[in-house]
């Protein structure tokens, strides 16, 4: 059966005045319908650069595909035509982003932007449009559904007028319009206050486990993945370096920078043992270490690190990209 | 280990302006219409410097009378043909060059030394100086440069320099508009609190801080300006109130040009031709400038 | 709402004020006499001085300017030396002429300069966009003066399609006069053919005055419009599904349209100001080359007329545009 999504060798580059910065090195991800990954890597790894790419929503240029490719549902996103991006787009993938301050628009009612989505889905997907009337009315359900009081009254105000926690509520709302086959979350809680971060991640969860959705959530923090993702990607600096299932990961992690990385958090159940944090800087990308793009920060690298990057392969129930993955066990 | 510390090279004292520039001239040489604009406005100073050494007749300049020659269409004697005084018509839009980007210069040197510290005491010190400041730069901006200058000169009278004066009075105005707001939100900048916070006086921060944090957009628009003031003070010549012939002034020769239409169309061709060059090349220059110097603001 | 309106109508008010000082001051400084001028070349000292007490002129500054005042607020704007008319007879019967071309100019700098703009800004860098560009910077480069003159040359003189100047031919009959725009009041009247002549009068100062603003508009629209696409709720849009289109003309356009509102306002002002050279190449009779024979004339009065009913029209519009603002931007309209 061929997976939901299907990225193969994807390679990704921007140009630049400094040049051309390899933001992706050979990004290897399937995932099925009805899984929950999560993705993580430190701020500038890349993650969210390949969230977009899956909806083709990449500038290019700057941007530019070097190779690999991309397939949703079986069909290749970079060869798709108007239509097919429009099926794609929304009611395919749906996208939830980081700041919901700037991503709804400053000059629309919080109804016309929904209903406008509502009825480009009916469009794409050559049914006869809902009136406005009909659009408002699904749009004040789906409202509902991300459990806002009042959705009718909500639907003519303003995004202006809405506090963060409601905005992303609605962004939340405006993904579910197409009924999409995979909900891409890129950092949704972020940019939020704390008490709002807990209360919108059980929103995700409840309505990942209501409607079946398969679930990709991009986060630098592992807390938040651990809560709602059932398997864990780890990238680093354009690359995939662990793949395995959330409980595997927590407990036996095999790169030395998925170890390194949850070194890093502080536990608060276990005061004694103090959060350890990465020696080292994040690579530049303009000019990437060779090999394995980790080897300058990692404890463990040999010489061969250093010429030959690692693919990834399995081990211990898991793919990681490492060539002493077998003598990283914790 | 050493303990002498070597002095740092220049390259290394300075590498992130270094870098900065090398980024702006990368950016500009990108852009082909800025290089055409830097090569138009290039080739303007050139001919204002040098112009009296190329021009094949220099005593045409003044008006020298040469009625057997009245008149005469291009043609490789006279290159852009002859007016009604006989005159080579190449020789005077050259010598012309000069007078133009003087008086681009003036108006906008002018406007810079009035509107610029203008606009950053209106938006430095703010309170009743600003309210003063503004209002009165509002009124001006509330009639175009164009009527307010004729307005002007027709209470002085015509001539270049009652021009220029005109055309000076109605273009400070915009200077303060742009250095205001400008100064306005860097007042509130963490660094300018800082400085104020250790204590410097208001005279250092607006030298150090908030001047060359201005600089940008003022040398976009007095690059733009250059542009449209030569295009104002040509428009007066034009209308009569600039520029008196037999003096080379390319809105003069095409008021007088006007009269010799149709027949003699290539008296009112080549003038204006140089005007629009010239303006074309401020502009794209100007233009340029502005997507690297300043590329969030975008006023038409 | 009615706050903002009020406080803006009285700054208006205050500004109109400044404007009337300037030109006060401006006619002030005159080194020549103006009683002198109105009593003509040929009159005795006696005439002049007869004169200058009839104008006022001999008495001191300050009480000259409050009669300067309260003329204008009885909307006495003095007396045209040249026409011998009271000046505002003469703005009466010329701003019309002038009122019709800027409205023609206006409509078509924005149906063009919009799209253009949107167009260059979706294809930001590529080709037709450097195009559009170096066309927008051309525009504004163009004398209006010279250009005005090129194309009478090729469309008048040489391909013979158009009339030279004026706003009616000699044997066409004017329609009856309702707004004085020659345009609309035979469109009222059913004189078509007389429609037909003004417009084939009007094609070109029209258009040499659209020019610049049709250049301005379409850069900031450009400019905005590159800001917009490239902020996240684009992209939130093009996610969601929303086709390109929709996107871009609906989604985008309503943003970017904000600003592009602002330059419409400071472009009516400067149109009105161009105007004078515009009017003065095609022999159009309104009040830019009322101003402009006046001014050269040495006749004051008839200037400062000009220049007072060009700030106020340039005043209005703005004002227009800030209530327009509050009523297209949401954010504006709760926090007033």
């Amino acid at each position: 059966m061929t997976p939901l999504l299907d990225i193969r060798g994807y390679r990704l580059a921007f140009d630049g005045f400094e040049g051309r910065a390899h933001v992706l090195d050979g990004i290897d991800l399937r995932v099925e319908a009805g899984e929950t990954v999560g993705i993580v890597g430190e701020t500038g790894c890349g993650k969210s650069v390949l969230a977009r790419s899956i909806a083709r929503l990449v500038e290019m240029p700057p941007g530019r595909v070097l190779g690999g490719s991309i397939r949703f549902g079986g069909e290749d996103v970079f060869a798709m035509d108007g239509r097919a991006l429009a099926r794609l787009r929304g009611h395919g993938v749906a996208m939830i982003f980081q700041d919901p301050m700037t991503y709804l628009n400053p000059v629309f009612s919080v109804g016309s932007q929904m209903v406008d989505v509502i009825r480009a889905h009916d469009r794409a997907e050559g049914k006869p449009r809902r009136t406005r009337a009909a659009a408002r009315e699904a749009a004040a359900a789906l409202l509902g559904a991300v459990r806002l009081p009042e959705p009718e009254r909500l639907l003519d105000r303003y995004p202006h007028e809405l506090s963060g926690g409601m905005r992303q509520r609605v962004l939340i709302a405006m993904a579910l319009a197409g009924n999409p086959r995979l909900l891409v979350a890129d950092e949704p809680t972020t940019a939020l206050d704390v008490t709002i971060q807990a209360q919108v991640l059980r929103l995700i969860g409840e309505l990942v486990a209501e409607r079946g959705l398969t679930l990709l959530l991009i986060s630098h923090d592992l807390g938040v993945i651990g809560a709602l993702c059932r398997r864990i990607v780890v990238m680093y600096a354009g690359t995939v370096v662990e793949d395995a299932e959330a409980a595997t990961l927590f407990a036996r992690p095999r790169h030395p920078y998925t170890r390194g990385l949850l070194a890093a958090v502080p536990d608060l159940a276990r005061p004694d043992r103090r959060a350890r944090p990465i020696p080292g800087h994040i690579p530049n990308l303009l000019d990437p270490p060779s090999g394995c793009r980790f080897h300058p920060r990692c404890p463990l690298a040999v010489t061969r690190c250093a010429a030959e990057k690692p693919g990834l392969r399995e081990v211990d129930g898991r793919r990681v990209a490492c060539h002493r993955a077998e003598d990283a066990a914790a | 280990m050493s303990t002498a510390l070597s002095r740092p090279s220049f390259a290394e004292r300075h590498a992130a302006a270094l870098r900065q520039a090398r980024f702006f001239a990368w950016s500009f040489a990108r852009s082909p219409s800025s290089m055409l604009g830097l090569a138009i406005v290039l080739g303007f100073f050139l001919l204002a410097a040098f112009g009296p050494w190329i021009v094949p007749y220099p005593a045409d300049a003044t008006g020298a009378m040469n009625l057997a020659n009245r008149l005469q269409p291009p043609s490789t004697a006279h290159w852009f043909g002859t007016d009604e005084m006989g005159n080579d018509l190449y020789t005077r839009v050259v010598l012309a060059t000069r007078t133009s980007l003087w008086v681009g210069l003036t108006i906008v040197g002018v406007a810079t030394l009035v509107g610029v510290p203008l606009g950053i005491a209106a938006g430095y010190f703010g309170g009743v100086v600003r309210s003063v400041i503004m209002r009165l730069t509002d009124v001006f901006l509330s009639v175009p440069g164009i009527v307010l200058a004729l307005a002007i000169v027709a209470a002085l009278g015509p001539g270049i320099l009652n021009g220029i004066i005109a055309l000076s009075i109605v273009w400070w105005p915009g200077y303060v508009r742009l250095v205001e707001a400008k100064a306005l939100s860097l007042r509130n900048e963490p660094f300018v609190e800082a400085a104020r916070a250790v204590g410097a006086s208001h005279a250092r921060i607006l030298a150090v801080h908030i001047l060359p944090n201005c600089a940008s957009p003022i040398i976009v628009k007095a690059s733009m300006d250059m542009g449209l003031a030569i295009l104002a003070a040509a428009s007066l010549g034009f209308i009569g109130l600039g520029a008196k012939p037999p003096a080379p002034e390319w809105g003069a020769m095409i008021s007088v040009a006007r009269t010799y239409m149709p027949n003699w169309w290539w008296y009112a061709v080549f003038p204006g031709l140089a005007i629009y060059l010239t303006v074309l090349g401020f502009n794209l220059f100007g233009d340029g400038l502005r997507d690297i110097l300043d590329p969030k603001s975008n006023r038409g | 709402m009615l706050a903002f309106v009020l406080k803006r109508l009285a700054l208006t008010g205050l500004m109109l004020f400044g404007l009337v000082c300037i030109t006060f001051v401006v006619s002030n400084v005159a080194p020549s006499d103006p009683a002198a001028l109105a009593a003509g070349p040929d009159a005795t000292r006696d005439m002049v001085e007869t004169i200058r007490r009839e104008y006022g002129l001999d008495r001191p500054l300050h009480e000259q300017f409050l009669r300067y005042v309260a003329g204008l607020l009885q909307g006495d704007l003095g007396r045209s030396i040249v026409t011998t008319r009271p000046v505002s007879v003469d703005l009466a019967r010329y701003f019309p002429a002038t009122l019709e071309l800027v409205l023609l100019s206006m409509t078509l700098g924005v149906l063009l300069g919009v799209p253009l703009g949107m167009a260059s800004a979706v294809l930001k860098n590529r080709a037709p966009d450097h195009l559009t560009r170096f066309v927008a910077v051309s525009l504004v480069a163009l004398p209006a003066f010279w250009f005005g003159i090129l194309l009478q040359l090729l469309f008048s003189v040489h391909l013979e399609w158009l009339p030279t100047s004026g706003r009616l031919d000699v044997a066409t009959p004017p329609p009856p006069p309702i707004t004085g725009m020659i345009l609309f009041d035979s469109a009222v009247a059913g004189q078509w053919a007389t429609f037909r002549d003004a417009v084939s009068h009007a094609v070109l100062p029209a258009l040499v005055l659209s020019f610049p603003c049709l250049a301005s508009i379409l850069r900031v629209n450009r400019a905005e419009m590159i800001e917009v696409l490239s902020s996240d709720y684009v992209t939130a849009a093009r996610a969601h599904g929303v086709p390109p289109l929709r996107v871009v003309c609906v989604h985008a356009l309503r943003n970017a349209m904000l600003p592009t509102l602002a330059i419409i306002g400071l472009r009516w002002g400067w149109m009105l100001g161009s105007t004078v050279l515009v009017e003065t190449v095609f022999d159009w009779p309104g009040i830019g080359l009322y101003a402009v024979s006046a001014a050269i004339a040495g006749d004051f009065k008839p200037v400062m007329g000009v220049t007072l009913l060009i700030g106020l029209n340039f005043m209005i519009a703005n004002l227009v545009v800030d209530i327009l603002y509050g009523v297209l931007d949401p954010r504006l309209r709760t926090s007033s």
